[in-house]
């Protein structure tokens, strides 16, 4: 059996489609084909009626309010946070923080452990396939407290390249890595670089954006001391994302942002912090969005993260065979060429097309292709590239999209370059 | 809705495949300046060698799609040997017909569909715009205004430099 036959057997993706109310539609007059999960995931049915239901029956404001819908509120609120844990295999609910999305986990974590433990003759390692909000955040601090910040290298196989990993680690205090590139879908070897940054006395903070959607994730055995994700690209709600750290981490660390909910007590003095994860979600959270996120993570569930990360496999290798046979030598898949090595991100590249004039006559297919740098200049520059159009599988893909796809990018091809 | 070839048009494309004053100009005694734009990651690098108020010569470096590739071609070659005032005109005029407003020249430009704010760019009469109307297409596809009018903001912030201190 080809692994192009097992796509349907691991996922009933029909049925899956009919899940999500957005794929029903036709764009120009064709069935849309919905390859820019990697920006966003659309959502399923359950999880927009689960929002709405809890916003028509059970919504207040959490934590403190003692008439009963507050108590089912907060209770809802504290559910989805134990869904999150078990979901990440987190030890205790109590590390998991509710923030906006990634980006404010990675500056949490930046704002918070980072300003307390990072100075001048310190080094933070990062790789060079990182998105921009698991750079910049660290670029700001560098200004204000002057430690080093090293590059791990992307390899000409497009896995990072850790031959010098050793002495990159030298006198690091942290490892900030992402586990699966937005842009080459590369999955890096999270714990064997996790194994030598402990060795070598640092933490290690994954970006799990790409990861914690598509492929079953244990924070524990991976190796990490933080690990940041967000719901919308979970088929969750936008607005939400998580921040997991190790207890005795959040113990340690200040507060990030100051405001109502974060404190133990307050006096013209000053301010005593709660403990976390109370300490890290300042103000009134994402309160439908964590409902929302909970639904998201029981529709996952129900399909199963081995299943999901099967039939993406399986697809991503239909696609880089279907593509390649369909738009010939022309067309560069940025990337491992080996499916198990990456997710199904797929970064696209055409001789002499821009990818945004690649991505204009594509959306005429009705295929939501992405161009662009993908916040992710430093690799951009590393590939020797400005831009690349990207598709990105999930759960509502099949090998009809593929096929749209390859369609449309050998038209987009011709049309350019005939 | 609108169709590919009304953003493609055949000049255009001629364009984006042999560019007009393509290179560099050495910097000084030109003016170097780049623009940037973020969302997809076009560059363009305006050199503009300014003489007795006159464009006396331009290049254009960087890469990009082909809207923002080939209006630059367009642009270098419209306002070559042209005078300060004529350049401005030129611009203004360019400006109007991808309905932009905004509130300086080089700043960030605003797609202003129908000058929602009612105060889009009135188009200096009398100018002619000649091959540039081909870029008029791109007004039916919002996302790409920026691309096209990012090589004439690179232009008007390397003229601001370029005459700097010589008023």
């Amino acid at each position: 059996m080809s692994t192009t036959d097992t796509t349907a057997d691991v996922l009933d993706v029909a049925a899956i489609r009919r899940d999500f109310p957005i794929l029903e539609q036709e764009v120009h007059g064709k069935r849309l084909v919905f390859l820019d999960s990697a920006a966003s995931a659309q959502k399923p049915r359950s999880v927009i009626e689960a929002m709405s239901e809890f916003a028509e029956n059970d919504y207040a404001n959490i934590h403190r309010g003692v008439y009963s819908l507050a108590e089912r509120a907060t209770a809802r609120y504290e559910e989805a946070r134990v869904a999150v844990a078990r979901f990440i295999g987190a030890p205790s609910a109590a590390e998991v923080i509710f923030t906006k999305n990634a980006t404010e986990g990675l500056n949490l974590v930046a704002g918070s452990w980072g300003r307390a433990n990072l100075g001048p003759g310190d080094a933070v390692v990062l790789t060079q396939m990182e998105h921009h909000s698991n750079i910049v955040p660290w670029f700001q601090l560098q200004q204000e407290k002057g430690f080093e910040i090293r590059w791990i290298p992307v390899g000409a196989d497009h896995m990072l390249d850790l031959s010098d990993l050793d002495r990159l680690l030298d006198g690091a205090k942290l490892v900030g890595l992402t586990a699966m590139s937005n842009v080459l879908g590369t999955l890096t070897p999270v714990r064997q670089i996790a194994d030598a940054a402990h060795a070598a006395g640092a933490l290690v903070c994954v970006d799990a954006c790409q990861f914690v959607p598509h492929v079953p994730t244990d924070v524990v055995a991976m190796g990490a001391d933080f690990a940041a994700f967000s719901g919308h690209k979970m088929v969750g709600p936008s607005g939400i994302g998580v921040l997991w750290g190790r207890a005795e981490l959040l113990d340690a660390m200040p507060p990030f942002l100051g405001g109502g909910g974060m404190i133990l007590t307050v006096d013209l003095e000053g301010f005593t912090p709660d403990a976390a994860p109370a300490k890290f979600e300042a103000g009134t959270p994402p309160i439908i969005e964590a409902i929302g996120l909970h639904a998201a993570i029981d529709y996952l569930n129900a399909l199963g993260m081995d299943a999901v990360r099967a039939h993406e496999v399986s697809l991503t290798a239909y696609a880089l065979r279907a593509l390649t046979e369909r738009v010939g030598d022309r067309l560069t898949i940025h990337g491992p060429s080996e499916p198990a090595q990456r997710g199904g991100v797929l970064s696209l590249a055409i001789d002499d097309v821009h990818p945004h004039d690649l991505a204009q006559v594509m959306d005429e297919h009705a295929v939501c292709v992405r161009p662009g740098h993908h916040c992710a200049k430093p690799l951009m520059k590393v590939l020797g590239v400005g831009a690349t159009a990207r598709a990105s599988l999930y759960v509502y893909n099949d090998t009809d999209d593929v096929d749209a796809l390859a369609v449309a990018l050998a038209d987009a091809a011709d049309f350019f370059a005939p | 809705m609108p169709g590919l070839e009304d953003l493609y048009r055949e000049i255009i494309l001629d364009h984006y495949r042999s560019p007009r004053n393509r290179g560099e100009l050495p910097a000084p005694p030109a003016t170097k300046t780049e623009g940037f734009n973020p969302l997809c990651g076009d560059e363009i690098v305006v050199y503009v060698d300014v003489v007795d108020g006159t464009v006396a010569d331009i290049r254009i470096d960087g890469q990009g799609c082909s809207i923002s590739q080939s209006s630059a071609s367009m642009m270098s070659s419209a306002v070559k040997g042209k005078t300060l005032s004529e350049v401005e005109d030129l611009t203004r005029a360019f400006k109007a017909m991808m309905s932009i407003h905004e509130s300086s020249l080089g700043g960030e430009a605003t797609a202003g569909e129908a000058g929602a704010d009612g105060d889009a760019l009135e188009a200096p009469e009398g100018v002619k715009l000649g091959d540039l109307e081909a870029l008029q297409g791109v007004v039916k596809f919002p996302v790409r205004i920026k691309c096209a009018t990012l090589s004439w903001n690179t232009l008007a912030q390397a003229l601001d430099e370029a005459t700097a201190g010589t008023e």
